[in-house]
């Protein structure tokens, strides 16, 4: 029967809404956690020494997230072969009167922060693309996470593909937080919770985007100069 | 008016279709759109050509018979009006006009503009309905309903069941058509009895019957004539998950 549930159409808004709140969760938390970058290396290092002497709490976050993140995807890719199909002839001279450009580009845009949060894990998580920031320690011995990010962060490839993966992801956001209150049967007002989904995706844009930026802009310096050369 | 139609022709379900180019002359800017195809089709007869076929019936926006994909816009650039209520003064004088059949595989073309909505047809058998028991013609006002349930139930029993819906969204997606119709009765004291297996035999069977999913665009409340709002889709989705739990 729940199967049957999920399986169905409706079903399945349920399941991309659902998935999709745990992430914007995820991607708020990940956010904030960051930001503690401008308080120093100090309190950033130590956050995530926390993190990781947290095991209990470490892991099962991590497997849910990492189910609620294939479900994502998977039944997004489900459900845009099943809509491909049920317009097997498309319009000749197709219009558009009010869907937003975020919403005729979730699966682009998804798809696209897939690969970037790839990139990411690899940069960050797997110190795999940046080997040499990766095994920095701290003076309390440590791993440098401080130092790792600014240092990764320098380098313009690599922070102009943060910034422009953020924006991607505010796309995919502005119209995935207001389609969710919709998809969940909470959509009293629309065009509130339509800005309220803007708003929030513009607030994760901006947060994200303020450590490379101020990288960039000098106004994060890794520790002793930061060089490793 | 003078106008330059592309219009769809194809000759049954099975065959390839085409764009045929007509030129329609001494239009009425005063005519309906359909009138404007009328007159196209008494020339085409004229020449011992085959008539554009379309569906239409009352020509007065209440049935839910006429459709067409008018410059990409089911029923045409007018909001909350149908193609029989569409008036040519809302084109220009010798513009280019692409008319195509509703897209979407649950509603295949059966002649040039006309498709079979019989996949609608089936979706009300499976539960768009409220089974009473026969006998003579109940009572005026014998069962109260709130001015409120009533007036909800009026909004959605708007929907003429055109399918333009379908035909917008960018999915092919069937769920607003459902959705009215599911919020309709369950909206009103005699859909009580049947309300979560309404919804669920409804949406069964419209996944069966190779509609899209719905994305949250909204195309669907931007042509509806009947302007039925997107609201009545979370309120579909909020009956739906409910039957489902207390099942």
């Amino acid at each position: 029967m729940c199967l049957k549930f999920l399986k169905s159409s409706v079903g399945r808004k349920y399941l991309m809404a659902v998935t999709g709140v745990f992430l914007l969760g995820f991607v708020v938390a990940h956010m904030l956690g960051n930001l503690q970058i401008f308080l120093g290396p100090e309190a950033l290092n130590s956050y995530a020494e926390h993190l990781q002497n947290l095991p209990a709490l470490l892991w099962p976050a991590r497997a849910v997230l990492l189910g609620a993140f294939i479900l994502h995807v998977g039944v997004s890719i489900s459900l845009a072969i099943e809509n491909r199909r049920a317009r097997s002839i498309p319009y000749a001279c197709g219009a558009t009167v009010e869907a937003s450009y975020a919403s005729r580009t979730m699966v682009m845009s998804g798809l696209i922060i897939l690969a970037f949060l790839i990139y990411h894990l690899l940069n960050f998580t797997f110190g795999v693309t940046h080997p040499r920031f990766f095994h920095l320690v701290d003076a309390k011995g440590r791993h440098d996470v401080y130092s790792m990010v600014i240092l990764s962060f320098r380098e313009l490839p690599v922070s102009g593909a943060y910034v422009a993966a953020m924006g991607l992801l505010c796309l995919h956001l502005s119209h995935g937080i207001s389609g969710l209150f919709q998809s969940l049967g909470l959509a009293g007002a629309m065009p509130a919770l339509k800005r309220a989904g803007a708003v929030i995706a513009l607030v994760i844009f901006a947060g994200n985007s303020s450590i490379p930026l101020a990288v960039w802009l000098g106004w994060l310096k890794a520790v002793g100069g930061g060089s490793v050369e | 008016m003078n106008l330059k139609l592309r219009i769809w022709r194809q000759k049954n379900s099975g065959a390839k279709g085409y764009f045929q180019k007509v030129d329609a002359k001494g239009i009425s800017p005063d005519m309906s759109f359909l009138e404007m195809l009328d007159v196209v089709n008494e020339e085409l007869l004229a020449k011992g050509e085959e008539p554009v076929i379309f569906d239409h019936d009352c020509r007065e926006g209440i049935c839910g018979a006429c459709s067409l994909v008018i410059n990409g816009v089911a029923h045409g650039p007018e909001r909350g009006t149908t193609t029989c209520q569409l008036h040519m003064r809302h084109f220009k004088d010798g513009q280019i006009i692409v008319i195509e059949p509703w897209r979407a595989s649950a509603f295949p073309v059966l002649k040039d503009l006309a498709v079979d909505r019989g996949a609608f047809d089936r979706i009300i058998q499976a539960g768009g309905f409220v089974s009473v028991g026969a006998g003579g013609a109940p009572d005026g006002n014998a069962i109260p309903v709130s001015k409120n349930s009533a007036e909800l139930a009026m909004d959605a029993a708007a929907c003429i069941g055109c399918g333009a819906c379908v035909a917008a969204c960018k999915n092919a997606s069937a769920m607003l058509f459902v959705a009215a119709k599911v919020s309709h009765l369950a909206a009103l004291p005699q859909g009580q009895v049947e309300r979560a297996a309404r919804v669920e035999r409804m949406v069964a069977q419209m996944d069966q019957e190779g509609f899209g999913n719905c994305t949250n665009q909204f195309e669907c409340q931007a042509v509806c004539p009947k302007e039925i709002g997107v609201w009545f889709i979370a309120k579909m989705n909020k009956e739906y998950l409910k039957a489902k739990i207390c099942q």
